[in-house]
């Protein structure tokens, strides 16, 4: 057949296979790891009863993600409307601090963050790590809200005044409804980018603030560890129920990136 | 201050606080000394900047540029075909979704599904092992290639998604328009196709290069001691050497070729486009 759908099925099988057989090989009873030797669940009871290093980074990891994205979302839909609606001042400047973040390599800004905590004599901990990831989700928040906002009349705002609504009913009631998807949207988008995140976290975490992705890679330069394919299965399925969940939003997100 | 600069209030705060800021000390902290203890110290000097171009980290930094470079190429290699596929398919949205599960997969665990398969104890040594097809496991991984594959592995999401959003939008009746006008398939696609979804490009481009220009965990995890990268050696001079200002000295050379490239690569299509 076609080229392209030659294409598309070599690319899902590159995509696929390396993640599948990790999957299928979380229920191996081998220690090895890659050696087939039989169907068992005792990866899965070492990581659910034996790993509280694995279950403390989660918590940490889901902490910082829940109040990150939520400081986020307020702040950034709150930029998203003044930016819309009303024309700010040091627009240039504010435009500059919510795309700069974007084009300039994750690595800096973990490094930039640091050298911040430091000279201030700020000590690292998940508070600096929720200062850090409420900092990069900024952006992708004020991208996704306002390009939902793009899609409205202008009109609806000057009618709800005209009827009478003060500044704050117009908001509560007519702009935020109308850019909800967007918010709810910005909100997932911004949750799981601080769920994944590595390299950031990475240098404004300090003792006792281990996220699980941080977890996770100190224990593989280790070497191969059946439990982390167990791990690896939970949060593969964890992303598959995000992406059926979370789909009917997707398309702002979308819009917001593209 | 105007009175409705309430709303962009919080985030120019916020924004100048933690990015503004802390990018002016990163700059600062680069023109002076560290003390032998890891501190930092005055006068301000550009010795950092003379030792960075004193021979071992050009290398390192040419070799940051064309992994990056070559992993952007193949990973757009990939994506054009996938993402037309996928906007002309009926299977629109299943294949959406066939590319979000990757995308939503957490980072490190698709790094170590390299580990896992081609790694020295990994899956495909022990087939070969047991096949007799080797005596000793053959190192697939830890080298440049590897972290290529990798980058292309894990960044090629952001490629297909933004271009796929981009021919989304696009109306495949003009291809067939452009045929019926006499022009082939391919330059109806590269004439009338290219110029509607160049945006889409340009955006997927940025987001797997530029992540590749500051990659750390991946040639960290399955790259050898020749494929050592700027980000490797930046966290190694911040966690294990403790020299700050030579640190941040580094990434403000990452930040410049990352403004160049991105400057290059502007004015390219700029210029093409006319």
């Amino acid at each position: 057949m076609r080229f392209s759908f030659f294409m598309t099925v070599i690319v899902l099988i590159f995509l696929y296979a390396p993640i599948m057989f990790l999957v299928i090989f979380s229920f191996n009873s081998s220690v090895t790891g890659a050696n087939w030797m039989g169907f068992t669940l005792k990866w899965y009871g070492e990581l659910f009863l034996r790993s509280p290093d694995i279950w403390e980074g989660f918590k940490n990891s889901l902490i910082v993600a829940v109040f990150s994205s939520l400081t986020a979302t307020f702040i950034g839909t709150m930029a998203a409307i003044g930016i819309h609606w009303y024309k700010p001042s040091f627009r240039r400047y504010i435009n500059f601090n919510i795309y700069a973040p974007l084009i300039i390599p994750d690595i800096l800004m973990g490094v930039s963050m640091l050298m911040l905590f430091v000279s201030m004599r700020i000590r690292l901990s998940l508070f600096t790590i929720y200062l850090a990831h409420t900092t990069f989700s900024l952006s992708y928040v004020v991208l996704v809200v306002l390009a939902r906002l793009e899609n409205f009349d202008s009109s609806l705002l000057e009618a709800a005044m005209d009827l009478g609504a003060s500044e704050f009913q117009t908001v509560r009631r007519v702009i935020i409804p109308m850019a909800l998807p967007g918010i709810i949207a910005s909100f997932l988008l911004s949750f799981t980018l601080s769920i994944d995140d590595f390299i950031i976290t990475f240098f404004v975490a300090g003792p006792g603030s281990t996220t699980l992705p941080l977890r996770i890679f100190s224990m593989i330069r280790f070497g191969l560890s059946p439990v982390v394919n167990a791990l690896s299965t939970i949060l593969v399925g964890g992303a598959i129920l995000l992406t059926l969940l979370g789909r009917k939003f997707l398309k702002y997100i979308l819009a917001g990136e593209g | 201050m105007k009175r409705h600069d309430i709303y962009t209030l919080p985030i120019l705060i916020w924004l100048s606080l933690f990015f503004t800021i802390p990018l002016s000390i990163t700059v600062i902290m680069s023109f002076m000394s560290s003390t032998p203890y890891g501190g930092v110290t005055l006068p301000f000097t550009v010795g950092n900047y003379v030792e960075i171009m004193k021979g071992r980290i050009l290398a390192i930094l040419w070799r940051t540029i064309w992994i990056s470079a070559l992993s952007t190429l193949i990973t757009l290699g990939l994506s054009l075909p996938v993402s037309f596929f996928m906007a002309t398919s009926k299977w629109k949205n299943l294949l959406l979704m066939a590319t979000i599960i990757p995308f939503w997969t957490n980072f490190i665990i698709r790094i170590f599904a390299w580990i896992f398969l081609l790694g020295n104890n990994g899956m495909l040594n022990n087939i070969l092992i047991q096949l007799g097809i080797v005596k000793n496991p053959i190192t697939f991984l830890y080298n440049s290639w590897a972290v290529v594959v990798v980058i292309v592995y894990t960044y090629l999401p952001y490629m297909i998604l933004p271009i796929y959003s981009a021919m989304e939008k696009f109306d495949f009746s003009m291809i067939d328009a452009a045929m019926d006008l006499g022009a082939t398939k391919i330059r109806a696609i590269f004439k009338v196709m290219f110029p509607s979804i160049k945006g889409g490009i340009t955006a997927g481009i940025l987001f797997v290069f530029i992540p590749a220009l500051g990659s750390y965990a991946i040639p960290e995890l399955v790259g050898g001691r020749d494929s050592v990268m700027l980000g490797n050696l930046i966290a190694w001079e911040i966690t294990t050497a403790r020299n700050w200002p030579y640190a941040t000295a580094l990434s403000n050379i990452l930040f410049v070729s990352t403004a160049l490239a991105l400057f290059l690569y502007l004015k390219i299509q700029g210029s093409d486009g006319k």
